[in-house]
């Protein structure tokens, strides 16, 4: 029953981590389900939180993969809740399985050319029910390439799992877990990448030297965040061509009162 | 189940038209926009597949139905929210088409193109960039405190956001048609894309120095005895000497003692005992310079700041993200291995 539940998530995350709709690839969900269901709720919870700060980065843009968030959660979910591994190892395992997954991504979207060439010959027919065939088996061949491994993983017995992970000196524990630690930077490094222009780059210092005050929290920060936000847009000249004239109104204005008082 | 009359083709104005249900079915399908993205065609099967309830509206003739899904299995990409404004305007054009106007395959195909671009240029740092790592970042701290309402929270969350606006948009698409080019880059789309880059750049500069962690204190440049520690913190030795010596120990004793504790370690000091050298005293308070507190007296955050941007200037020098980690791990078990971790 268990194992069929832990299933049904990474299928549901395989569909996922191709769709990005309802994200339930996302670690923090698929770790937490996982862990739900195997009875290992705290387990889960910290490894999904963990994975989620990994995996802030990763985002599918174009043709271009990110490391895959769905086996990597799911696998280190099973690794950790069911097997009883170390989350810093489990986590380390992830990443692992991060790069693994992409590239069975990619071997399920060169398969899904041939789907859309079915789906051609469908449209030929004018058969609806072809298309969406040819789409909805796409679907479950990016479920299965989740489920798969995880099924696979579930199937290697506990003290195969200890077993080998006895066997690693302590040392490259230890040096995963550390590097599980700083590896987050990746992540946000792909975020500023994306992101950040000249003119925006202020706005990251500043968010910088608010975080070094260890009394604000984030929802602090956050709400600091929005309202830079929106003064920057209320005041940024480039959404402001009309209000030229505005402000020559408002100094006119400002020198009435001024011109009140002498 | 409908009002609407499906039985005339073409040339009968007006007589086709989309109804609610119909768009709340496309809504619903357009939530498999991506199932299967590939390396030829990317996500055009999924427009596809979510306009089928337009074609089973428009089109019941058979030969009218292949053609409508070849033209749409031409080659069509974008972000896969953005994907419903064009839904919309798309179904707007298609019920004209159906009902007479002359609109040919190219001018539906040319909107197509013309609105998956810029669109997909908005999409991308709105939801990939910010909103995502911001609701992650906050789901992972409450989750991180050990609390389920991290996963519910960014769950609902982000569904309630995405559902709102594929649904919103989808529709402002097919009542304004092909004015809704104009209307998107007429200054508002710009303002959220802006808006949410102050903010996501803002968060990341929080989120760097706070949630990266290493820890450089094994590297140590220096250890001086600072003293006996009863000379600072008598409250601590009185605690001591209590343990060693038996007697009474009090709920002041420890309290007093427990504080003494805290104040040594927040002032970066530590403990040693050291009897050969000192016979006295042989607690001795111990201030040890390591490479992580020179940093912290620096500018807290410096290394995860430094760490951030040697990725990005890999990253901007093309080097793959997935090299990165893989060296990343290699340093950390390396530094492991050498012991500076």
């Amino acid at each position: 029953m268990e194992i069929i539940l832990v299933l049904l998530v990474a299928l549901l995350a395989g569909f996922e981590g191709i769709l990005d709709a309802f994200e339930f690839h996302q670690p923090i969900v698929a770790c937490t389900l996982i862990g739900v269901v195997t009875g290992h709720p705290a387990e889960g919870i910290a490894l999904g939180g963990s994975l989620q700060l990994v995996a802030l980065g990763w985002m599918n843009i174009g043709p271009a993969v990110a490391p895959d968030a769905a086996l990597c959660s799911v696998a280190s979910a099973i690794l950790v809740c069911m097997k009883g591994v170390d989350m810093g190892v489990g986590i380390s395992a992830a990443m692992a399985l991060a790069v693994a997954g992409l590239g069975l991504t990619i071997i399920v979207r060169t398969i899904t050319v041939g789907l859309i060439h079915a789906a051609d010959s469908a449209a030929d027919k004018g058969s609806i029910r072809g298309v969406e065939a040819a789409h909805l088996t796409a679907l479950l061949l990016q479920g299965l390439r989740v489920v798969i491994p995880a099924a696979l993983i579930i199937a290697v017995p506990v003290d195969v799992v200890q077993g080998a992970l006895d066997a690693i000196p302590s040392w490259v524990t230890t040096g995963l877990s550390t590097a599980g630690g700083f590896i987050v930077a990746v992540g946000y490094a792909m975020v500023i990448n994306m992101m950040a222009t000249p003119k925006l780059w202020p706005f990251f210092f500043l968010g910088f030297a608010f975080a070094a005050l260890s009394q604000l929290n984030l929802i602090v920060l956050g709400i600091i965040g929005l309202c830079i936000a929106f003064i920057y847009i209320q005041l940024a000249p480039e959404f402001n061509q009309q209000s030229v004239q505005a402000t020559g109104a408002a100094g006119d204005d400002l020198d009435a009162i001024i011109n009140d008082y002498e | 189940m409908s009002t609407t009359q499906t039985a005339p083709v073409t040339g009968q104005a007006g007589q086709l038209h989309l109804t609610k249900r119909d768009r709340i079915a496309v809504w619903l399908r357009s939530t498999f926009m991506q199932a299967s993205n590939n390396y030829e065609r990317l996500i055009t099967m999924g427009f596809t597949f979510s306009m089928i309830p337009v074609v089973k509206r428009l089109y019941p003739n058979q030969a009218d139905r292949s053609a409508f899904l070849k033209r749409h299995l031409e080659f069509f990409n974008t972000h896969p929210y953005l994907a419903s404004p064009i839904l919309g305007v798309t179904m707007a054009l298609e019920e004209e088409r159906a009902n007479g106007a002359d609109i040919d395959d190219a001018s539906i195909q040319g909107v197509k193109i013309g609105m998956m671009g810029p669109l997909a240029g908005v999409g991308d740092p709105v939801f990939w960039g910010t909103l995502r790592p911001i609701i992650g970042a906050f789901a992972a701290s409450l989750a991180l405190s050990g609390s389920i309402m991290g996963a519910v929270v960014f769950f609902v969350v982000w569904n309630v956001v995405r559902m709102a606006f594929t649904w919103y948009t989808q529709e402002l698409g097919y009542k304004q048609g092909r004015n809704i080019v104009s209307d998107l880059s007429g200054g508002i789309m710009q303002k959220i894309t802006m808006g949410a880059s102050v903010l996501g750049m803002f968060i990341m500069g929080v989120l760097i120095p706070r949630w990266t962690s290493i820890d450089l204190s094994k590297i140590v440049f220096s250890s001086t005895d600072m003293g006996a520690v009863a000379e600072k913190f008598p409250g601590l030795t009185t605690l001591l000497d209590l343990i060693n010596g038996g007697g009474q120990l009090t709920a002041e004793a420890l309290t007093n003692g427990f504080s003494g504790i805290q104040d040594m370690l927040s002032n970066g000091y530590t403990a040693l005992t050291n009897a050969a050298a000192y016979p006295d005293a042989p607690v001795r308070l111990m201030q040890t310079t390591t490479l992580q507190s020179v940093c912290d007296s620096l500018l807290p955050g410096l290394m995860p700041l430094a760490l951030t941007m040697l990725c990005l200037f890999l990253l901007r020098k093309k080097v793959n993200p997935i090299a990165i980690i893989c060296g990343l791990f290699v340093v950390g078990v390396i530094g492991a291995f050498v012991g500076i971790f």
